[in-house]
């Protein structure tokens, strides 16, 4: 009985290291249709540095559990400090976390970058439970809006004697993407906090209401895929979904139109 | 020395006598104490059976649960659950873990049980605010389950309580009416952690022993050191916040409330016609919850590290090593949990530069948390193990920390937490090295104690098969979110399979959900050794563990007043064991010094 627990602790530890690597080696990520590859490398090598640490403090655990058991007799070491042993493995861990620090920032910098000036504008309003997308049409400026005329046929409040707003084509959980062109979406809400998230290209923006916060990013495969709510926004959130569609840059303006129509 | 013993006379004189005295509106604090900690275990098993509810819903939303209907009528429509009945099902479950049960049964729980009793100290510094804090704390329970009841039903925005959602009172139903108690018993919870941490600090700078210095206190009374002054520091920003919700709740004020609000294509308008509110911002209450909920994962965390601590060394028989280290550690993770709040906003359209700030200081949190892990393991390096039941719980969190801790660093880095940001994998994250850590640091600690709680060990067979299969459990339910969630899968999510990306993990959802259930159904086996050890287990010697702290040095349980006779006074650290000078494998800390001393 004295063995078995140690033993079980052991055994129950190396099952745990050896499912969770194994399972980890599987590509759980959704694939990658955008440019944002950056996001994905980071992960990859997140995943080797602490997958190494996760096996082999693990490994040291089931072993000193299984090996140093009470014996008859015997006693512990007294061994208690090592001023030379704590900073070694303080400052190998600061070290190796510094290097993790700086790619990250260097990735953040280049995710919150300031857009291509030929950029394409999209804005995405989030209301309960739906996602408003509006594109500027020929003239390329989103006409103005007013919250105070919005209503169940003039869902974002568009303010529709503007002349910019004449040629905004709207839709509805609809979202068109040209192809390898970059893109600037300003995601807003009506409401309460929503949260813009295209699984397939590594975004995610919270709408926060009263901010229009933009966002840039380039589509870099045609083909359908799912916009996501992400932040709790009420009883439909769950059901709060819409449908990303990649298309030939040229073909763009034609689906749009079509679209809304 | 003649002062204390005069003292303990009286002490133990001023005993009450009558059981509502004694047992109900106590002063003692181990009496205070055991409240504490079985309050909270009674509303882990309230908290515990909402995640049920939720885990059969993840699994199989299209099922038809009449037989569930008959039991909750509200939460049900013809066999399938309501989704504003999983909202408030997930906001609950979090909103009670994390003050009502893992903040409290580490903190006022084993806090008031242990403070006095190793100190070396006859109660708390303040007795009366400590019976009081008990009872404030208790009318936040009492509020936050008749919530339950009222109007469209408790609370549904989330644990986090994030406005315009909480703030407008039709944007969920539970922000009809729920969320006013939800606000209520939060004031309460603050008010009683407050009155409990001066407490805590009180006693612990003031009270100590002759010859117990700071740096010869054991790791868990550092660990309630610190959680206090973070409680001191960190909720009133969550008092202030949720007093501002209020009046943007009920009086129209614009806290958190911005211009333009428009709810269901209704603007929501003043008797001006002008809108309601202006001017106010959601990320204003990020801001302020966060300040309070980033130190206070490390309240529910930090007395879990210090009870492993004290039990891997006791059951190690060996002396714990880099006590120093630890304690700064310590220290550290206690300070930068104060700049890492911002971590919870990275997507939240907060300036990119406050991003970076945050996401500096959440990776360096991890350099003491990596040194606390190489310091276990370095007390583990030849030991010599005894398999009690503490023992299992302590090696159990320490496992945990291991694999919850490594996933932060994945999080920590905010490009990366783009893609995970409430999905899944953080799901995954904090509950492994938050809930998981502080829950079998309280099942370690309960372990540990119970003989100075009730007198009387907790039954061995029983602690372990509990241990095994909440331990292999644990991880079968919390292990696996890491994928969903790095295939996307989003929190809080009534129906998953609304998504086509979602759909192929139906599987895994199914698999985790029973692990949790028999998880959940684990605790019996816990709640039945307990009651049954309490009062039928074996009795407990003054020290049965051979430890070396003060309060196994009075009977089990201490006597009102702790010591019969004079306080010990103390001569060394805690964690004098296996000194090959010593005659027994373990020196107490009253002992008198030796004439050949190694160590501290």
């Amino acid at each position: 009985m004295g063995k078995l627990q140690g033993l079980l602790f052991g055994l129950a530890t190396l099952v745990l290291v050896v499912t969770a690597t194994v399972l980890f080696t599987k590509d759980w990520l959704p694939p990658l249709m955008s440019d944002r590859v950056g996001i994905d490398h980071a992960i990859s090598i997140t995943l080797v540095v602490t997958g190494i640490v996760f096996i082999l403090t693990n490994l040291l655990l089931a072993w000193f559990g299984y090996r140093y058991q009470d014996q008859p007799g015997a006693r512990a070491a007294y061994w208690h400090d090592n001023p030379r042993l704590e900073w070694t493995w303080t400052l190998v861990t600061a070290g190796v976390l510094a290097v993790f620090l700086f790619n990250a920032l260097g990735l953040w910098a280049s995710v919150n970058a300031r857009p291509p000036a030929d950029a394409m504008l999209i804005e995405v309003t989030g209301q309960q439970f739906a996602w408003n997308v509006r594109y500027p049409g020929p003239d390329g400026v989103l006409g103005r809006t007013d919250h105070l005329i919005a209503s169940q046929e003039n869902p974002i409040g568009l303010v529709k004697d503007d002349p910019a707003a004449k040629d905004d084509l709207l839709l509805l959980n609809q979202l068109y993407l040209p192809l390898d062109k970059p893109v600037r979406v300003q995601v807003r809400s009506m409401d309460v906090i929503h949260s813009f998230f295209l699984p397939n290209f590594r975004v995610k923006q919270d709408a926060m209401p009263g901010m229009t916060i933009e966002i840039w990013f380039t589509a870099k495969q045609t083909g359908d895929f799912e916009i996501a709510c992400a932040e709790h926004c009420g009883l439909g959130h769950y059901r709060m979904r819409g449908q990303v569609h990649v298309v030939p840059a040229a073909e763009l303006d034609k689906a749009v139109t079509e679209a809304a129509q | 020395m003649a002062h204390s013993e005069a003292h303990a006379a009286e002490a133990h004189a001023h005993a009450p006598q009558a059981f509502i005295w004694r047992y109900v509106f106590s002063k003692d604090h181990k009496v205070i104490g055991i409240q504490y900690y079985v309050t909270a275990m009674m509303m882990a098993l309230i908290a515990g059976l909402l995640a049920m509810l939720i885990r059969v819903q993840l699994a199989w939303p299209e099922k038809d649960w009449s037989s569930l209907q008959k039991i909750i009528p509200a939460g049900y429509t013809s066999g399938v659950m309501n989704p504003e009945f999983y909202a408030m099902l997930f906001t609950m479950h979090g909103t009670i873990m994390v003050f009502f049960v893992l903040s409290t049964a580490p903190v006022s729980g084993f806090g008031n049980i242990l403070i006095p009793l190793q100190v070396g100290a006859r109660d708390m510094a303040f007795p009366f605010l400590n019976g009081l804090s008990f009872w404030t704390f208790f009318c936040g329970c009492v509020t936050i389950l008749y919530s339950f009841f009222v109007g469209a039903g408790a609370a549904a925005a989330g644990w986090t309580s994030y406005p315009p959602l909480s703030a407008l009172r039709g944007a969920v139903p539970g922000s009809d009416t729920g969320q006013t108690f939800w606000i209520v018993a939060m004031v309460f919870f603050i008010a009683s952690f407050t009155m409990g941490g001066l407490n805590f600090v009180t006693t612990i700078v003031n009270l100590r022993t002759k010859g117990l210095s700071m740096m010869r206190l054991p790791l868990t009374l550092w660990a309630m050191f610190l959680v206090a002054i973070l409680g001191l520091l960190a909720f009133p920003a969550l008092t202030g916040a949720s007093l501002m919700l209020l009046l943007d709740r009920h009086f129209g004020t614009s806290f958190f409330l911005p211009t333009g609000l428009v709810l269901n294509n209704a603007p929501i308008l003043g008797p001006d016609g002008q809108f309601l509110h202006k001017g106010g911002s959601p990320l204003l209450w990020q801001h302020l919850f966060w300040f309070l909920g980033h130190p206070e994962v490390y309240i529910l965390m930090l007395p879990a590290l210090g009870f492993t601590s004290d039990i891997l060394t006791t059951f190690c028989r060996k002396a714990l090593f880099g006590y120093k280290a630890m304690v700064g550690a310590m220290v550290a993770i206690a300070g930068l949990s104060f700049i890492v709040w911002g971590h919870h906003m990275f997507v939240s359209g907060m300036s990119p530069y406050l991003g970076m700030a945050f996401a500096v200081g959440t990776i360096l949190i991890a350099v003491p948390s990596a040194v606390k892990v190489f310091n276990w393991l370095a007390t583990l390096w030849n030991s010599r193990i005894q398999y009690k039941t503490p023992m299992l719980w302590a090696m159990g969190v320490v496992s945990l920390f291991i694999s919850g801790g490594l996933s932060g660093i994945w999080l920590g880095q905010s490009a990366p937490d783009i893609q995970f940001h409430d999905t899944f994998f953080v799901v995954a994250h904090f509950h492994l090295i938050m809930a998981g850590a502080a829950l079998f640091g309280v099942f370690g600690a309960t372990a540990m104690w119970f003989p100075k709680m009730f007198g009387r060990t907790m039954n061995e067979t029983l602690g372990k098969t509990h241990f095994w299969l909440t331990f292999v459990t644990y991880y079968g339910t919390f292990f696996p979110m890491h994928y969903i969630g790095l295939a996307g899968h989003m929190r809080r999510i009534y129906d998953p399979y609304q998504y086509a990306f979602l759909k192929p993990l139906q599987p895994i959802n199914e698999f985790i959900t029973v692990s949790a259930l028999i998880l959940g159904l684990s605790q019996i086996v816990f709640f039945v050794n307990f009651f049954w050890s309490a009062f039928k287990g074996q009795k407990a010697s003054e020290n049965p563990w051979n430890a070396n702290g003060l309060e196994w040095t009075t009977s089990s349980p201490p006597p009102h007043g702790n010591w019969p006779g004079a306080i010990p006074e103390v001569h060394r650290w805690p964690y004098e064991y296996s000194n090959p000078s010593a005659p027994t494998d373990h020196v107490m800390q009253h002992e008198p010094p030796m004439t050949v001393e190694a160590g501290h």
